[in-house]
């Protein structure tokens, strides 16, 4: 069991691709990659599971749709029928037309604020959390892989330095380092 | 392997067997159309709803459909025979000449439906065209040579709608009531717009329109032939001054050809974003054609160098500009039944009344369909379910059409017969025709442009 932990820094992202690539192929752990924009292909090239969060998205919109029916039923239909400008009252889909924005508004801001909220969970994004990045020139314009050592840390090492890798730091995580 | 297409000898029979049946059709329809306020009245007899349609004439003259009734003066035929009713007398004869008049004009917008259709999908394709080039955008490149073809349409497109509207200049239908002198001694409404719907200055905004489109058409296909062969980078900047410039014009000139051609069919009726909502029918059917000819041609194996992500991309024009549609159709729709102003509102009552299962069955095929079949980004690059879906577009959009024309043409007279169907076929065999003459004429490769590699390597990143 390896207690100990590479962060591998890179300065260009399609080093970091390859890179990344590579290490894949061997077959060494990859904790987290750090980086300053997202970098298209990255979760394809870790093999990570494709996102789920646009069914999730479609669901928080069915919902938002069906409490909007339900509430514009029940508000303007059920409870306090009211008369305006001549149109029926009584009925809810003859008063359709007038409830479509509302609807329509609804659907969107259930969606968007569901997914926006499920997404900062999913991420472990809450306020006042401290950052985890363990180094703050990922958030400038480097680039860096959190990950095992592998079963030849100079090999590991040797094939990095192959891809542009700029620092390669032992992490030893049993003092607690960092 | 990059194989310039050739016109095969299959699509060439197939389009023109397409003319000869549709032109079957149409004949057929001017045939059985009346030509007389008898043979007319005789027609109404056997049909099957003709007993609703007697039923009508308990309420006068004035009306022509139920739920026009309360307020007959204000639509537009209503308005016609109630003026007609003091000067010729008599309730029948003033009905029957009413529903002559529908009938008539029967065959006429069965043939002015597909043509305006076929010219506007031309014409939302040349939008296309000049805002890929406008926006100098990379992906496109390998779908110019398709839209150039598409675009060979407008000018016969706009010669035969214009057929059409001098026709019915001189008398030979009663599609623009406008056009009438009769009608428009007796209607005040129609009579405060002489200024503007006259057949001089109507003729002349048409020609107007007509050569700019076909100006910027021919001058940009001209330049993009020319590039094939020369790299010089000033014909890239020509173009797109051009097309830039070309847009300002489109959207001044499609929005009034919206109002002459389309909404003056209405001479009462008025919406303000009539142009818009057009414009949206079109640029959507547009995409649309784009998509299925790319597919088409590509498995006819011409286009290799097309892949998923170009098809993707369409479907999502596709997909978000159907939806631009059906919101300005319900904004359209939704402050003219709130407002529930009579003069405006007669527009809808017709079209619920006379038209339901067609005006609300075109926004399930136009906006349900497209949004929830290409929601899922594996679905866009799908070429059989982007056919699938483009067809219903196609369908959708036509009825959009007929919806526009129709109502206030024939009134409730409509139907679906050999006049409407082989009207479609007509121009659909013309334009297949025409566009793929165009495709086989040049390299279907811009091969000089400078984007081109760029777009032969495009790949949306989320796609395999």
């Amino acid at each position: 069991m390896s207690s100990k932990s590479l962060h591998v820094l890179f300065d260009d992202d399609d080093n970091l691709l390859d890179a990344v690539k590579e290490v894949v192929k061997n077959k060494i752990y990859i904790n987290e990659v750090y980086t300053p924009f997202p970098v298209h292909g990255l979760d394809k090239a870790m093999k990570l599971k494709p996102t789920n969060i646009s069914i999730a998205t479609f669901m928080y919109g069915c919902v938002g749709f069906t409490v909007a029916i339900l509430m514009m039923n029940y508000i303007m239909i059920v409870d306090w029928p009211q008369n305006i400008g001549g149109k029926p009252s009584f009925s809810f889909i003859e008063n359709a037309p007038a409830f479509v924005p509302i609807i329509f508004e609804l659907t969107v801001f259930f969606a968007a604020h569901l997914m926006v909220i499920t997404f900062y969970l999913r991420s472990r994004l809450w306020p006042f959390k401290m950052a985890e990045n363990p180094n703050p020139a990922t958030t400038d314009d480097k680039f860096l892989i959190d990950m095992e050592t592998g079963p030849n840390l100079a090999k590991t090492k040797t094939m990095l330095k192959k891809f542009g890798a700029i620092s390669i730091e032992v992490i030893n995580n049993d003092q607690d380092e960092k | 392997m990059n194989q310039d297409y050739n016109f095969s000898s299959k699509v060439k029979i197939f389009s023109l067997s397409l003319v000869v049946i549709g032109l079957m059709g149409i004949a057929y329809g001017f045939y059985s159309a009346p030509s007389t306020v008898e043979e007319a009245k005789e027609i109404v007899a056997n049909m099957s709803h003709g007993s609703d349609h007697g039923g009508e004439s308990d309420h006068g003259g004035g009306s022509d459909h139920g739920g026009e009734s309360d307020h007959g003066g204000e639509s537009d035929h209503g308005g016609e025979s109630d003026h007609k009713e003091v000067t010729l007398g008599g309730h029948e004869y003033d009905h029957d000449k009413h529903v002559f008049n529908q009938l008539h004009n029967k065959p006429w917008a069965a043939v002015y439906v597909p043509a305006l259709f076929f010219m506007m999908i031309s014409l939302g394709v040349l939008a296309f065209y000049a805002i890929q080039r406008a926006a100098q955008a990379g992906w496109s490149i390998v779908l110019y040579r398709i839209m150039e073809g598409i675009t060979k349409y407008l000018l016969p497109g706009c010669i035969f709608v214009l057929i059409i509207l001098g026709f019915s200049a001189l008398n030979f239908n009663h599609l623009f009531i406008w056009m009438d002198p009769e009608v428009v001694a007796h209607d005040e409404i129609i009579r405060n717009k002489v200024g503007y719907l006259n057949i001089p200055f109507f003729f002349l905004r048409a020609v107007i329109y007509v050569t700019g489109w076909v100006l910027y058409r021919n001058i940009s296909r001209r330049l993009s032939l020319k590039q094939d062969n020369d790299n010089d980078i000033s014909i890239h900047k020509k173009l797109f001054k051009l097309s830039a410039g070309f847009l300002v014009f489109f959207l001044v000139s499609e929005s009034m050809m919206s109002w002459d051609w389309i909404m003056s069919i209405d001479p009462h009726w008025f919406s303000t974003l009539f142009g818009w909502y057009v414009f949206a029918g079109m640029f959507v059917s547009g995409i649309t054609t784009i998509a299925l000819i790319t597919i088409y041609l590509k498995s006819q194996n011409y286009l290799n160098f097309i892949n998923n992500s170009h098809i993707h991309d369409l479907a999502k024009f596709m997909f978000g500009v159907s939806i631009f549609w059906a919101y300005l159709w319900f904004s359209q729709f939704m402050l003219i039944w709130y407002s529930n102003i009579p003069e405006e509102v007669t527009y809808f009552i017709t079209r619920i009344e006379d038209y339901n299962l067609l005006f609300f069955g075109m926004v399930v095929l136009n906006l349900i369909f497209p949004l929830i079949v290409l929601m899922n980004s594996d679905f866009k690059k799908t070429n059989f379910i982007v056919i699938l879906t483009g067809i219903i577009i196609i369908i959708g959009h036509y009825l959009d059409v007929y919806n526009m024309i129709m109502p206030s043409a024939v009134g409730d007279m409509w139907s679906f017969g050999p006049a409407e169907i082989g009207g479609f076929l007509f121009f659909l065999g013309i334009f297949i025709y025409v566009v793929f003459k165009e495709i086989s004429k040049a390299p279907i490769l811009a091969k000089g442009d400078p984007y081109i590699e760029e777009s032969k390597t495009f790949q949306y990143y989320n796609l395999d």
